[in-house]
C-alpha cells in the first residue's frame, strides 16, 4: 500500500472521519490547532458536523449532546483545556455515552509551556473527572499508531459505551512520517437503541442521564460500571516489547518517551548493555500482569521508568513490579524531551549501582 | 350523561408530580407538552433538562430528553441540533443553570443562531439548592445568601436575558411570558407554540421567557406568589415580545 506523509495531528483528524466521526466540536489551543482546522474543512466534506465552540467546556457538552442522539463525535485539546473538559468527561461516563477525546499534550501545571508533556498521565488514568468514573487511555508512540489507534479508540467506545482518550504528547502532534491507511473490518458493534433521536411511542421515550437520585440506585449503577471495568481489564490491555529476552535493563516508558528510549537501548547494545523496552499502549487498563512478568525474568536487573513528567507512570510500574526489582525514575518536564545520551547514561549509572 | 371537558394531555406522562404546591414549573411543562401534541411533534422531539428544580423535565413530558450538565444544556442540544436538524430540539433552563454557570453557553447559542428553542424558567432564585440568589434576584429581595435583600452596591443589579440575548443577531425569535392567571397562561402556550414553529421554520434561535413562582423560596403561599408575579417581577421584566425577525424583516 501507498504511504503518505502526515502530520499527526491531521492524521489524528483524517482517522476520525474515516473511522466514521461525524462530530467534530473543538476550540484552539496549541499544540493540537491543526485538528480543528483539519476539522473545519473535512467534516462538511464528509457530511459531519464541525462546530468551534465557545470553551472547551461547551466542545465536550456538544460532544454529548452528538453522542447522546447516536452520533461518532470527538474533541481534542491540549493539556488546559483537558482540565475543562473534565466535567464533560464525567457526565459521559456517567450517562455511558461513546466519545472520543485526544489530549494533545503540554507541560503544566497552570499554562505552563506549549511544548510537549507527558504530565496529565494522572488526570488521564486516575481521575478523568469527579465521581467513581474510568476512560480508556491510549497512547501512540508515532504518527501510524496514532491513526491506527483512533480506528481503534471509536470501536471501544461504542463497545462499551465509554470515553476513549487518545493520550499523546505535542511532539506526536507536530511531527511528520510517513503512515499507510489500513482498511479495517467493521466491527460487530452493539445498537445504539438508548439514543434519543425521538421516542419509540407514546410513553417509551429515552432519557439520557447521569442522575440517579436514589443512594441505592446510584451505587447499583456503580457496581455495573464497576463490572464493565473488570471487562474492559480483562479484554483491552495492549502493550509492546522491544528486545526484552536476556535484558539486564527494563525500560519503561509511552509515546514519543519510548522512541527515545528505543535509540538510547540501540546505542547502549553497541556498548554490550543489553536494554528491553516495555510500551504501554493502554494506560488505562495498565499492563500490570505483563509487566510483572517481564520483571521476574532472571536476566532483569533493573525496571528504569522514563516520563516526560517528574514521576507519574511511576507509580504504576512500582504496582506492577511490586517490589520484585528496583524501580528507578529518569524524567524532564514538558519541552524538555529527554536526550538519548541522558537516558543511556541513567541506564549505565544504575548498572553501576547495582552491580557494586 | 357527563362529558369529559378536561383530561391530561398526551404530551405528559403518567406520573406524580415532585414540584411545590404552587410551583409554575409543571403548569410550563404542561403547555409545552399541549404545544408539541398539537404541533405533532412528541415522536421526534429531543428535550434537554437542566441542572435544578427541573432537572426531571424528561419524566414528565412525553418525548426524549437528554438530562445535561448545570448550564452546558445549549451545549448538548446544539450537538443534537446540529447533527439531526430535522428533529424538534429544545432547552428547559432555569435562571442559575441559564443565566449564572451557563451564561456562555446560552450566548453563543444565540450568537450562532442554532435552531433550536430555550424554555427559560425565570424565578429570581435558586429553588432546588435552597433559595439562594440568583442573577435574576430582585433588588431588596431576600435569599438566603443576600439576607438583608439584593443589593445593587454588593450583586449588581439582576440580568433580563430575553433583553440582553436580543441584542444578537442569531436571535429570531424573543418573548417574555408568566402562567399567573389564565389570560397570561394562554398568551405563554401561544408564545411557545410560535417558537416551535419558528424553529421548525429554521429561521434562528427562539427564546421564551417564562416568569415563574417559587412559594418554597420565596416564603409566600402559592396565592401570594402567583400576584407577586404580576405585581412585582413584571415591573423589572416587563412581559411581551421582546424580538420578532419575522415582523421587522
Amino acid at each position: 500500500m501507498q504511504k503518505e506523509l502526515w502530520k499527526g495531528n491531521e492524521a489524528i483528524a483524517e482517522a476520525a472521519v474515516r473511522a466514521g466521526c461525524r462530530a467534530y466540536f473543538g476550540y484552539p489551543i496549541t499544540p493540537q490547532n491543526e485538528i480543528p482546522e483539519y476539522m473545519s474543512v473535512r467534516m462538511p466534506e464528509a457530511g459531519g458536523v464541525f462546530v468551534q465552540a465557545e470553551s472547551e467546556i461547551a466542545a465536550i457538552n456538544m460532544v454529548y449532546g452528538a453522542a447522546a442522539a447516536g452520533v461518532r463525535a470527538m474533541t481534542s485539546s491540549s493539556s488546559p483545556g483537558i482540565s475543562l473538559k473534565q466535567e464533560g468527561i464525567s457526565y459521559l461516563i456517567g450517562a455511558e455515552l461513546p466519545a472520543v477525546i485526544v489530549n494533545m499534550m503540554r507541560g503544566g501545571p497552570g499554562l505552563g509551556t506549549i511544548q510537549a508533556g507527558q504530565a496529565d498521565y494522572f488526570q488521564a488514568t486516575r481521575s478523568p473527572g469527579h465521581g467513581d468514573g474510568r476512560m480508556i487511555v491510549l497512547a501512540p508512540s508515532g504518527i501510524q499508531e496514532a491513526a491506527d489507534l483512533v480506528a481503534e479508540a471509536f470501536d471501544l467506545a461504542d463497545t462499551y459505551r465509554n470515553p476513549v482518550m487518545i493520550l499523546a504528547d505535542g511532539m506526536i502532534g507536530q511531527m511528520m512520517e510517513p503512515i499507510v491507511w489500513h482498511k479495517r473490518a467493521p466491527k460487530a458493534l452493539p445498537p445504539k437503541d438508548w439514543a434519543a433521536l425521538g421516542r419509540e411511542g407514546a410513553g417509551n421515550t429515552h432519557f439520557v442521564t447521569s442522575l440517579r437520585l436514589q443512594s441505592s440506585a446510584n451505587e447499583v449503577f456503580n457496581q455495573q460500571l464497576m463490572g464493565k471495568y473488570q471487562l474492559i481489564t480483562a479484554e483491552e490491555v495492549r502493550w509492546e516489547t522491544h528486545e526484552c529476552d536476556d535484558a539486564e535493563v527494563i525500560i519503561v516508558a509511552y509515546g514519543t518517551t519510548a522512541r527515545i528510549c528505543q535509540s538510547a537501548a540501540r546505542k547502549l547494545k553497541q556498548e554490550g548493555i543489553k536494554v528491553g523496552i516495555f510500551r504501554p499502549i493502554s494506560l488505562w487498563p495498565y499492563p500490570y500482569e505483563a509487566l510483572r512478568e517481564l520483571a521476574k525474568q532472571a536476566s532483569v536487573k533493573s525496571v528504569l521508568t522514563v516520563e516526560m513528567s517528574l514521576g507519574q507512570m511511576i507509580e504504576d510500574v512500582r504496582l506492577a513490579v511490586c517490589g520484585l526489582k528496583p524501580t528507578p525514575f529518569y524524567g524532564r518536564t514538558g519541552g524538555m524531551i529527554p536526550e538519548t545520551e541522558q537516558v543511556s547514561e541513567k541506564v549505565r549509572q544504575l548498572l553501576q549501582e547495582v552491580k557494586s | 350523561m357527563s362529558q369529559i371537558v378536561y383530561k391530561r394531555s398526551p404530551g405528559l406522562q403518567d406520573v406524580e408530580t415532585h414540584y411545590c404546591p404552587g410551583c409554575h414549573h409543571g403548569i410550563v411543562h404542561k403547555l409545552i407538552a399541549e404545544v408539541l401534541t398539537e404541533l405533532d411533534l412528541l415522536d421526534t422531539t429531543v428535550g434537554v433538562c437542566p441542572v435544578g428544580c427541573s432537572v426531571l423535565a424528561g419524566n414528565y413530558i412525553n418525548c426524549d430528553f437528554i438530562e445535561a450538565a448545570h448550564g452546558r444544556a445549549p451545549a448538548v442540544a446544539t450537538g443534537v441540533k446540529r447533527t439531526h436538524p430535522e428533529l424538534p430540539v429544545f432547552t428547559y433552563q432555569g435562571d442559575g443553570d441559564l443565566a449564572s454557570i451557563g451564561a456562555a453557553e446560552i450566548v453563543h447559542a444565540a450568537m450562532r443562531g442554532e435552531r433550536f428553542t430555550t424554555i427559560f424558567i425565570n424565578n429570581a432564585i435558586y429553588g432546588m439548592t435552597g433559595g439562594q440568589m440568583a442573577p435574576t434576584t430582585l433588588e431588596g429581595q431576600k435569599s438566603t445568601t443576600s439576607q438583608s435583600g439584593r443589593d445593587r452596591n454588593v450583586h449588581g443589579l439582576p440580568v433580563r436575558m430575553a433583553e440582553m440575548l436580543s441584542t444578537l443577531d442569531g436571535m429570531a425569535y424573543a418573548e417574555r411570558v408568566c402562567v399567573a392567571d389564565i389570560p397570561s397562561l394562554n398568551k405563554a402556550k401561544r408564545a411557545i407554540k410560535k417558537a416551535f414553529t419558528l424553529q421548525m421554520k429554521g429561521i434562528g434561535f427562539t427564546f421564551i421567557e417564562v416568569l415563574s413562582t417559587c412559594p418554597t423560596n420565596w416564603g409566600m403561599s402559592p396565592v401570594e406568589a402567583g400576584k407577586w408575579v404580576k405585581s412585582t417581577m413584571s415591573q423589572y421584566y416587563p412581559l411581551g415580545i421582546v424580538k420578532d425577525t419575522e415582523v421587522t424583516a
